[in-house]
């Protein structure tokens, strides 16, 4: 398994009820059920990838994060995903508020902005980074809400939302004693369990 | 039908199953035996496990697929989804599609003849309720040796069953599919239903529901019900296209034209049908109401209104739906508001917050309520995905 969703997977216990925002094809619910026995539900708007995910068996409900989770009752999930989807969102900070009502935790993972090879990019080319991890134009990306671990660490200050877990790792999805050391200069992805204070 | 044989069924031969213990109903009426006439498709697997069940909706009958005779033009109405290789896999899964008890495909039903009184039970015959009828087709179950259905399916009022299946018999079904559907109706909804039913019962060939002994029928009073209820069916958009493709006689294009398609080229300033859809509604009506029964509607639409599953549960859907530990699927279509996406989504969250395993899907579709029975791609390859994964478990326990 990829290293970052096993450390999601070592921050979800047993029989846990999990909410994934934007699920994909289902794979890692799937794998969570499998190791975990959580009852998972994914949200997703993909209908090919919706398709993916009953063909696996994993429940998945046609849903655009971008309205919100208002049919979801307050405290109905112990933990409520947002894996690499917080930078697409129209409103992030609405949605993670809106997670931590939902579910007792959330965690979220996202690309960090701050990394040394974007922070590199913009000051030597002056241009918006474009890699093969983020391959878009500015005008055509779905990513609009890019962000740093600093920054997102600001906004759980302002929000007060307690961080309860934090950790970064490389595109190889491996950590570092370094990344541990500079998570925003050597972070390519961030991986937080917050919870509300 | 030639032309479709190589996905079709093909000709099916309808079967009459006999219930000789009396049936005691939600109302507290008792039937005290009656036929139920079935059609099946695919083949039992040695481990009785591949079968699935279609759940009729209001107008609909045991005739799901195929074609009854070389001759028959139209097959069943939802031959689009059930065949060899189909959405629901006749190769994979043994179907069997019921006409429920009051309907008038075969079943016993209004038209029936009342053995006491030698003539049909006509308005005598009781309210059925949802129920009701899966009480009725767990019997069939039974006689047909089935431990436990891969799936039962059903749109709108089948829908309906589909749920009380799996709140009454958890245990005896894998899978349950609600296409646009509701865990109850709506106010409006059960209001086209009284406008379709106050139609058939002021009909003054309707004679207090006793119109086969007048040798009548209340004619108009169906057709009004049926012409409502078609465009209930359809959406705007539907009609539009349906009837905005030509404009006789002008230069319009079909998009100004809204579905005004005029039946000749030009006003006739009298009272009679001058646009394309008033005759496709007379026409609508006018078949309709050659074959369908006026008691067996007014006791379907009950059957509607009456669906509340929370009833049993203290008036709570999600204790309702606690016990089940089927895998559901819901479908709805965007266009669909007779049974519009919110209904769906209604049983959504009340399902988890059953914790019950569902998925949902919203399919993009034109052709509103009757969008369930086309054979619209994403729809299709939902069912295929959600039934593919329920085989795949069969095999799995097989293994």
């Amino acid at each position: 398994m990829r290293p970052d969703l096993e450390i999601i997977t070592s921050w979800i216990q047993n029989n846990e009820r999990v909410l994934d925002l934007g699920c994909g094809s289902g794979e890692f619910l799937k794998n969570l059920h499998t190791e975990r026995n959580v009852y998972g539900i994914g949200l997703e708007k993909d209908l090919q990838k919706i398709q993916s995910c009953l063909e696996v068996g994993v429940n998945v409900i046609n849903q655009d994060l971008n309205s919100g989770l208002k049919n979801f009752k307050s405290n109905s999930f112990d933990t409520v995903l947002l894996a690499q989807t917080l930078q697409a969102l129209s409103q992030p900070d609405v949605l993670i508020e809106d997670m931590l009502r939902v579910g007792e935790r959330g965690i979220v993972t996202f690309p960090n902005f701050g990394n040394w090879k974007s922070r590199l990019y913009l000051f030597f080319r002056g241009r918006m980074p474009i890699s093969k991890f983020m391959p878009h134009n500015w005008y055509d990306t779905p990513n609009i809400h890019f962000c740093t671990v600093k920054d997102f660490d600001l906004m759980c200050v302002e929000k007060s939302i307690k961080v309860l877990n934090k950790t970064v790792v490389n595109l190889e999805h491996q950590g570092s004693l370094a990344m541990k050391l500079f998570p925003n200069f050597l972070g390519e992805i961030a991986i937080y369990q917050i919870t509300r204070s | 039908m030639a032309n479709s044989s190589i996905t079709s069924v093909g000709i099916v031969t309808p079967e009459v199953f006999h219930f000789k213990d009396p049936l005691i109903l939600r109302s507290g009426k008792i039937i005290p035996y009656y036929d139920l006439i079935t059609e099946s498709y695919g083949e039992l697997n040695k481990k009785k496990d591949n079968a699935i069940l279609i759940c009729h909706a209001l107008s609909g009958d045991h005739h799901a697929a195929g074609f009854h005779s070389e001759s028959e033009k139209k097959p069943g109405w939802w031959d689009s989804a059930i065949g060899p290789g189909k959405a629901i896999d006749t190769n994979l899964f043994y179907v069997v599609s019921v006409n429920n008890l009051g309907g008038c495909g075969g079943s016993t039903g209004p038209t029936s003849v009342n053995s006491v009184t030698g003539k049909p039970f006509g308005p005598d015959f009781p309210v059925i309720t949802v129920a009701d009828w899966v009480e009725s087709q767990k019997r069939l179950m039974e006689v047909l040796n089935i431990e436990k259905w891969a799936a039962v399916i059903g749109g709108s009022l089948g829908g309906m069953q589909a749920q009380h299946w799996a709140i009454e018999y958890p245990e005896k079904l894998r899978g349950a599919i609600c296409i646009a559907s509701a865990a109850k109706l709506s106010a409006q909804n059960i209001a086209f239903n009284e406008v379709a039913r106050h139609s058939i019962t002021k009909d003054p060939n309707f004679h207090d529901g006793r119109y086969l002994e007048h040798n009548s029928n209340p004619k108009q009073g169906l057709m009004l019900a049926r012409m409502i209820g078609h465009i209930t069916y359809l959406s705007d958009s539907a009609m539009r296209l349906k009837f905005g493709k030509e404009f006789t006689g002008d230069q319009l294009k079909p998009e100004k034209n809204v579905g005004r398609n005029l039946k000749s080229g030009e006003l006739s300033y009298e009272l009679n049908v001058d646009f394309e859809v008033e005759s496709y509604l007379h026409y609508q009506g006018e078949r309709f109401s050659n074959n369908f029964d006026a008691n067996t509607y007014l006791l379907m639409t009950k059957a509607l209104d009456y669906f509340d599953p929370s009833t049993d549960f203290n008036n709570d859907l999600s204790e309702a739906f606690a016990g089940a530990t089927c895998k559901f699927l819901l479908i709805s279509f965007s266009t669909d508001w007779r049974f519009p996406p919110e209904r769906s989504r209604e049983l959504v969250e009340i399902l988890l917050s059953a914790s019950c395993d569902v998925s949902y899907i919203e399919i993009e579709a034109d052709e509103g309520h009757d969008a369930f029975l086309m054979p619209i791609p994403k729809y299709m390859e939902a069912l295929r995905a959600f039934l593919k994964n329920i085989y795949n478990e069969l095999e799995d326990h097989a293994s």
